[in-house]
């Protein structure tokens, strides 16, 4: 059998099964009596060319390298953790709990507390179901999905009778602190030039105080936590005698119990490092973005972070640029909600099959790249034994 | 190769390629009939490819198969059946709750009701018995049958077929010596009955004692056809390597010093409750090697596991005067890599080695807490312990020298070598051994058993698990023989035979069951 060279592998694999994604999502835009050239045009419109697009863009790639680096972490342990969506459920639990009974005096130690919580309660909230999986042998994949719904349902309860603010009408917490906001991508010095907006002559718009009027966006400094964490476990997976036996583990559990690794061991502290990462999604939507938890907080983002891991190969640097695609997907169909007629819910179906594409056919695409290569390679016979 | 007798199979110029490799290249051989004609060569040269073909699994790119002179394409198995070709497998093909007679008959069954085909098979079977000494209960259920006796239902069930051509294919890793007697035996009886057999082996002591003719394969192309009374196991040797081997492994007697592991009543049962080790008692001391003969599946494997820390187990165990935890918290394998206990497993594959890691990364794997492989309390040194690995692969001769490989790249006897080399060079006070040299070709087996006795000389305790008879006779300075979970009695090498140690093999035993000490 021959084998595609890796360049190929990890960079015209993954190409040509987005491009077989983009044609057939053009297929369904087509169908529904639309434009798919308009479409694209709306969605790159909205997304990478503008500042206010890419303070979006970056603000759900922030959250889905969370969640992606999640679903990484517990890979390379050989566990498939689906409870992401919950975990970051409960991590903007711990966020919600850090900010309104802790009064923090500025917001890189309110960060620093929320994360806290947030990786904390994330972290039981995987650890439950990594404790069955070790000691009573019950599938991982099973209860994590489970632990899914109960949080879904524990936050309803939190949310309605325990946290909400007497008076208020809907089930969300009261508001944080205005110390704890995060400073978002229009608030940073430096970087909020870029969101300035302009009057029709071309001079800098200001707004009725005088100040500049700057487009609000929700990206924040949690973008740069999440590229920091892709290091972190990147050289915590690569770099460290933790990593090598997680990853060992997680290739094989004979090997591993020959080597002396401790299955119970590596279970427990790989899933309490997913469960740790989901949970700090939250810090990115709760603190940074809804100032305030509010019911199904995590929107999915848990499940894509799914879709990330798969397509970015499970190493940090293939989520991150994951991520961002999704993140791009995500914008992109809000933008073709507003400015066509082709409903929001168009994204899912495009991510749908992004999520086909790359994931579940990219053997088609690979052997199919294979046969183009070997047409263009004249066969060197080696001689060796039988294989 | 005697010419006037007629041929009765021939294959003409085969060639077999999967994607770049080459698997069989130009093959010609011609088996006369009514010979037993050896097939020997190194793993991965190409002798399992050839007999796929010649059983329709796989067709060649190029070639010609001759039956009796007419040239027979062989698509698939159910040609090679009517050709006349019966193929018995290393890993039987039988169903286990059927009897023998009912495993005879599947997929050769005439008509819709079975009873007209039992009572034919049963006659069949009684003549094949009587005229191969082939003797088997044809009532017997698969499972109740010992392997030797099973392996006689998978001949019953090719002679049935009328076969008149027999491939067997490494037919006696699962037996002991006196079934392999019996089995060649048999292959000769049906030989001087006028029946072609084909035995393919990579073991030089039965081409020698059961074939007529041998043919020798190296890299996928046929490099000798000979008379077997006219060669010699070195020269096929040489042939197989294609280089000169020594077959006898050179070896100074022991000078055993300290006791270092002594093993009293240790037990093991298996995940389903069924005691595989029922009161093992043994003592190695410094500087010697304990070897322990048997046939597959009579504790050896526990026993490793259970010293190993890779499988709970009670009794006591003391290394070097220090009890051993045996289940519970320090009875794993990194405790027992800090206790000074190397561990070269049976299974390379699953348990030695992670297959899709690096051949520097396996070369960590139970020493990753290792100082020398440290670059500081948090991280790793990666480029220590590659540098380590290049050192190893040189010194151990690994081929190809290459430490970013996958370990699944390497071929069996690299893949060990790297095993090896992590164990041995840990100096460990106390090494397991299981089957060090299985699927490992004949050069590399020379390197292996000479750093075992180099380890040794120096001073380790070593305890040697092999099914190969020979293995253990010219390597251990004492002879331990397992079965059904107890050691049967020690043996002196330089006093022992093949004969006295298969009777103990087999259970037999006129002398009460001693301790190994």
């Amino acid at each position: 059998m021959d084998r595609l060279p890796k360049w190929a592998d990890v960079t015209l694999v993954p190409l040509v099964s987005l491009l077989l994604a983009a044609l057939c999502s053009a297929l369904v835009i087509l169908a529904i009596g639309q434009d798919p050239l308009e479409a694209l045009d709306v969605m790159i419109q909205g997304t990478v060319m503008t500042a206010s697009g890419w303070g979006y863009t970056l603000y759900y790639t922030t959250s889905f390298i969370f969640t992606g680096l999640a679903v990484t972490m517990a890979f390379h342990a050989g566990l498939f953790n689906i409870g992401g969506e919950g975990q970051a459920q409960l991590g903007g639990l711990g966020v919600a709990l850090a900010l309104l009974y802790i009064p923090w005096p500025h917001w890189s130690l309110a960060l620093l507390g929320a994360a806290c919580g947030a990786a904390l309660f994330g972290a039981l909230w995987a650890a439950i179901p990594a404790w069955l999986q070790a000691k009573r042998g019950s599938h991982i994949v099973i209860t994590t999905i489970m632990f899914n719904y109960i949080a879904a349902s524990l936050l309803i309860f939190l949310l309605v009778d325990v946290l909400r603010p007497a008076g208020q009408m809907d089930p969300a917490t009261a508001r944080f602190g205005p110390d704890a906001a995060l400073p978002r991508f229009h608030e940073i010095p430096g970087l909020q030039t870029l969101f300035q907006r302009y009057t029709a002559d071309g001079a800098v718009k200001l707004n009725a105080a005088g100040n500049i009027d700057y487009q609000i966006v929700p990206a924040n400094v949690t973008f740069f936590v999440a590229l920091l964490l892709a290091l972190g476990v990147w050289a915590l997976l690569w770099r460290t005698r933790l990593g090598y036996d997680i990853r060992a583990f997680g290739k094989s559990e004979a090997a591993a119990r020959y080597a002396g690794i401790g299955a119970t061991k590596i279970i427990m502290i790989a899933m309490i490092l997913s469960g740790g990462l989901a949970g700090l999604m939250a810090i990115n939507n709760v603190m940074g973005e809804a100032g305030r938890l509010v019911q199904n907080s995590a929107s999915g983002a848990g499940f894509i972070g799914i879709a990330v891991a798969l397509m970015g190969r499970n190493h940090p640097i293939g989520v991150v640029l994951a991520a961002f695609l999704f993140g791009f997907l995500f914008q992109g169909g809000a933008e073709l909600g507003l400015w066509t007629k082709i409903p929001i819910e168009m994204r899912i179906v495009v991510q749908g099959l992004v999520i086909l594409f790359t994931g579940a056919l990219d053997v088609g695409v690979r052997m199919l790249l294979t046969r183009l290569f070997s047409l263009f390679r004249r066969p060197k016979p080696v001689a060796g034994g039988a294989v | 190769m005697t010419k006037d007798a007629p041929i009765a199979i021939e294959l003409k110029g085969i060639s077999k390629a999967f994607g770049p490799v080459q698997a069989n290249k130009d093959i010609n051989i011609a088996v006369p009939k009514g010979t037993i004609h050896g097939i020997i060569g190194e793993n991965g040269a190409g002798k399992s490819t050839l007999m796929s073909i010649l059983y329709g699994f796989y067709k060649a790119d190029s070639g010609q198969i001759l039956i009796n002179g007419t040239p027979t394409p062989i698509p698939d198995s159910q040609s090679a059946i009517r050709a006349g070709i019966g193929m018995v497998f290393q890993h039987f093909k039988l169903v286990q709750n059927f009897t023998v007679l009912e495993n005879v008959v599947l997929g050769a069954e005439e008509g819709a009701l079975l009873g007209p085909s039992l009572r034919k098979a049963r006659a069949e079977l009684q003549r094949l018995a009587q005229e191969y000494d082939l003797d088997v209960d044809p009532d017997a259920l698969i499972e109740d049958l010992s392997v030797g006796h099973q392996q006689r239902v998978e001949i019953l069930k090719a002679l049935y077929r009328q076969a008149d051509i027999l491939i067997l294919d490494e037919p006696t890793g699962v037996l002991t010596p006196d079934e392999a007697d019996h089995l060649f035996r048999i292959l000769k009886g049906l030989r001087d009955q006028g029946k072609t057999v084909i035995l393919i082996t990579h073991k030089l002591r039965e081409i020698m004692e059961a074939t007529d003719n041998v043919s020798v394969m190296r890299r996928g192309t046929m490099v000798a056809t000979v008379k077997t009374a006219e060669t010699s196991p070195e020269a096929l040797a040489e042939l197989m390597v294609g280089r000169k081997v020594l077959l006898e492994v050179e070896k100074p007697p022991a000078r055993p010093g300290a006791l270092v592991l002594s093993v009293q009543d240790l037990r093991v049962r298996d995940e389903h409750g069924v005691e595989r080790l029922k009161g093992v008692s043994l003592e190695i001391r410094a500087g010697e090697i304990l070897g322990i003969a048997g046939v597959a599946g009579n504790g050896q494997s526990e026993l490793l596991a259970a010293l190993g820390g890779m499988m709970p187990a009670t009794g006591s165990v003391s290394l070097n005067g220090a009890p051993l935890p045996l289940s519970g918290a320090g009875a794993d394998g990194r405790s027992r890599r800090a206790a000074g206990v190397g561990h070269v497993p049976e299974d390379r594959q699953h348990h030695g080695l992670i297959l899709d890691f690096t051949a520097w990364e396996n070369v960590a794997f139970g020493y990753s807490d290792d100082p020398k492989y440290q670059a500081n309390a948090l991280f790793m040194s990666n480029d220590a312990l590659r540098d380590d690995t290049r050192r190893k692969m040189e010194t151990f001769d690994v081929r190809p020298p290459d430490c970013w490989l996958a370990a699944k790249n390497f071929s069996g006897g690299n893949q060990q070598k790297i095993v090896v080399a992590r164990e041995f060079e840990q100096n460990p006070t106390l090494l397991l051994v299981g089957q060090p040299t299985r699927g490992v070709d004949i050069g590399a087996i020379e390197f292996i058993h000479k750093q075992l006795i180099a380890l040794r000389d120096a001073g380790a305790a070593i305890l040697l698990v092999s099914v190969e008879l020979d293995e253990i006779l010219s390597l251990s300075d004492r002879i331990a023989v397992m079965f059904d979970g107890q050691i049967m009695g020690t043996r002196d090498p330089d006093t022992t035979n093949e004969r006295e140690l298969g009777l103990l093999m087999a259970g037999i035993t006129d002398t009460p069951k001693g301790e190994a000490a």
